[in-house]
């Protein structure tokens, strides 16, 4: 199947009719920021934004979920054995996904998808799910996806990609899922040779702009215990508050926790994943009252060698970090992984 | 898709208490469907996460040995609120056990070679493990001389009582059992930390491999001990812990460097350890 064009007054129609398959997921504008939403009825889609405040990982990983439920009745047969949630995941759709948030879910598959175990939450919510890159005709200030395997209009992770040709969208699809989710739309015609140009022509203006560069060529190379003892991370960490928003929006954070939640009458519980955070001191407590990380310098310091040292060494494949700019825009304290990324790549 | 959290259904079959403060208990476990016995496969120096519905999940060395068959076996410290509530379990309780998990002590690479042994307090549990698969007619052999120091800090905090009693009169096993005080006029075995039993116990590192398994202080002092017998940092083998919570490698919590402990542990050698920043 070829390029569609789909022209803006009939996008939304088009978005409507995607949820005759998909559970259909966009962008909306809430107060000063767009996050992404399931679109339902009354829903109103925003594609006038750079980018989400929150990353769009809940997708894959949501920032609460029940893993297993129980009963903890004596007089049941099963008291105190798990038992799987066995919800099924139906087929989405996210539209409008930026080109590094979708590259992200490359990165984080990694540590979910492995030859000794699978992640089946994680696995069964990425298989059900097509993504739609929306590309970044005005990338923003904080961003440096290019310098991160990334950029404005990069396919990786994407099933289809959106090319904003100001008064329609060029819709590519890139995999046989993204086929698949152009031949369910109503409306839009073959993208013609106009269209292509327009979009080519799109591309090279914004590569053109230059997202900022960051150097991390050097970081694989460097000893690994010489960057944990560098110099610089009392100064670095200094300023931090150990608030965890950097984790909290990061697209290729993934930690978690598992915790029992229990309620009475009838004596059920559930065992829960939440999203947990390097950040904080509990995360690494023993339960001696031992703690490895237990100054916020060796926290602020795992955060950074996590993402661009010891993942970097660990797949020998880039950097844990898309580049989007999150964690600099909304870090309270101005830390900027820019900075520090460079800093590690010139010790 | 297979669910590595979902843990095996286990009946509570007996539970010992291990030390005179009460606070270690041994917990053995039967599979409720007795086909997951065999799924459950393991090797001495892998640990299992015990799941207590209701309270949550802890990592904990399995202290059986593959060779005893139709039950494992978990000695647990009280310190928090799932080992506080575990402790007050009884038998014929229904709980969940998930793994095994994590790598296991290196026996190809001690096959033909003395084996040293050093542990120390409520640690001991995979080293007894591992001794009782040595000391199994059909493994004994293809190791050489088998040593073992083993202290706590007072009689009655040693783990195993009954079975060191019997290791100590063993002829296929040199069992050096130590505490670093005592007032017990009957005492008849070693006195002193078990770094300065292993200096004088252990004569050679010609042909061996050391595993070494104990509190963070006495692996600081056993460790300049071993490398002055010459052992080389490849044949120092310790087994490490950190925080955990999925067992799988997936969480993020244990990491040390890019290593984590527990599903590329936790038994590391010390030459690996050298290699990784020293966060544990």
């Amino acid at each position: 199947m070829s390029a569609k064009i789909f022209s803006k007054d009939e996008w939304a129609g088009v978005l409507e009719g995607l949820k005759d398959a998909y559970e259909v997921y966009v962008p909306v504008k809430e107060g000063d920021f767009h996050n992404f939403r399931p679109l339902k009825e009354g829903t109103r889609p925003s594609f006038e934004f750079q980018n989400t405040r929150m990353s769009p990982k809940f997708l894959t990983e949501p920032q609460s979920e029940r893993m297993f439920e129980y009963t903890l009745d004596k007089n049941q047969p099963d008291a105190h054995i798990l038992k799987e949630d066995e919800k099924e995941i139906p087929p989405r759709a996210v539209v409008g996904i930026r080109p590094c948030d979708a590259f992200a879910f490359q990165l984080v598959k990694r540590n979910f998808d492995t030859p000794r175990y699978k992640d089946p939450y994680w696995l069964k919510r990425y298989e059900a799910t097509t993504f739609v890159g929306l590309g970044c005709n005005d990338p923003c200030e904080t961003c440096f996806c290019a310098s991160a395997g990334s950029g404005p209009f990069d396919r990786k992770g994407l099933d289809v990609l959106l090319y904003d040709l100001g008064d329609a969208y060029l819709a590519q699809p890139l995999t046989d899922k993204g086929e698949a989710l152009l031949e369910k739309t109503d409306g839009g015609k073959e993208a013609d040779e106009a269209s292509w140009k327009k979009a080519q022509g799109l591309t090279r203006q914004v590569a053109g702009k230059g997202s900022r560069r960051v150097s991390t060529d050097k970081l694989r190379e460097k000893d690994v215990n010489a960057l944990y003892e560098a110099p610089f991370w009392e100064d670095v960490a200094f300023s931090c508050i150990n608030c965890g928003t950097c984790t909290f929006l990061c697209p290729t954070c993934w930690c978690f926790d598992i915790q029992d939640e229990v309620q009475m009458l009838p004596m059920v519980g559930d065992r829960m994943r939440n999203w947990d955070s390097c950040m904080f001191p509990l995360f690494t407590l023993h339960g001696s009252g031992h703690n490895p990380r237990s100054s916020k310098t060796e926290r602020v310091r795992q955060r950074f060698m996590h993402k661009l040292k010891y993942y970097v060494d660990k797949y020998d494949d880039g950097i844990q970090c898309v580049g989007c700019g999150r964690c600099v825009q909304f870090c309270p304290v101005n830390i900027d992984i820019r900075e520090i990324a460079e800093k590690m790549n010139a010790l | 898709m297979e669910n590595p959290y979902l843990p095996y259904p286990v009946r509570i079959d007996s539970i010992t208490t291990e030390t005179e403060d009460r606070n270690l208990k041994t917990f053995k476990f039967v599979f409720l469907n007795p086909e997951d016995e065999a799924k459950f496969a393991y090797t001495p120096g892998q640990f299992a996460e015990l799941s207590i519905a209701g309270k949550g999940e802890i990592p904990i060395g399995i202290a059986s040995s593959p060779t005893e068959k139709g039950f494992i076996a978990f000695t647990v410290n009280k310190v928090g609120k799932v080992t506080t509530h575990l402790h007050n379990m009884r038998e014929g309780d229904v709980m969940g056990v998930r793994g095994p998990l994590g790598n296991w002590y290196p026996w190809e690479q001690m096959e033909g070679k003395n084996v040293v042994i050093v542990g120390g307090g409520f640690a001991f549990t995979t080293l007894r493990s591992s001794i009782i698969y040595m000391l199994e007619p059909e493994n004994r052999s293809r190791f050489e001389n088998i040593t073992v120091v083993y202290g706590a800090r007072s009689p009655g905090m040693l783990l195993y009582k009954d079975e060191l009693m019997a290791w100590e009169k063993r002829d296929d096993l040199d069992m050096h059992i130590t505490v670093d005080a005592t007032d017990d006029p009957d005492w008849k075995y070693n006195v002193g930390f078990v770094p300065a039993i292993t200096e004088e116990k252990v004569t050679s590192a010609e042909n061996a491999v050391a595993i070494v398994c104990g509190p963070p202080i006495m692996i600081r002092f056993t460790q300049p001990v071993l490398e002055k017998l010459g052992f080389p940092p490849e044949n120092i083998i310790l087994s490490l812990e950190n925080r955990m919570k999925c067992g799988i490698g997936m969480c993020g919590r244990c990491n040390i460097g890019e290593k984590l402990v527990c599903k590329d542990g936790p038994v590391f050698s010390l030459a690996e350890l050298k290699e990784l920043p020293p966060d544990y």
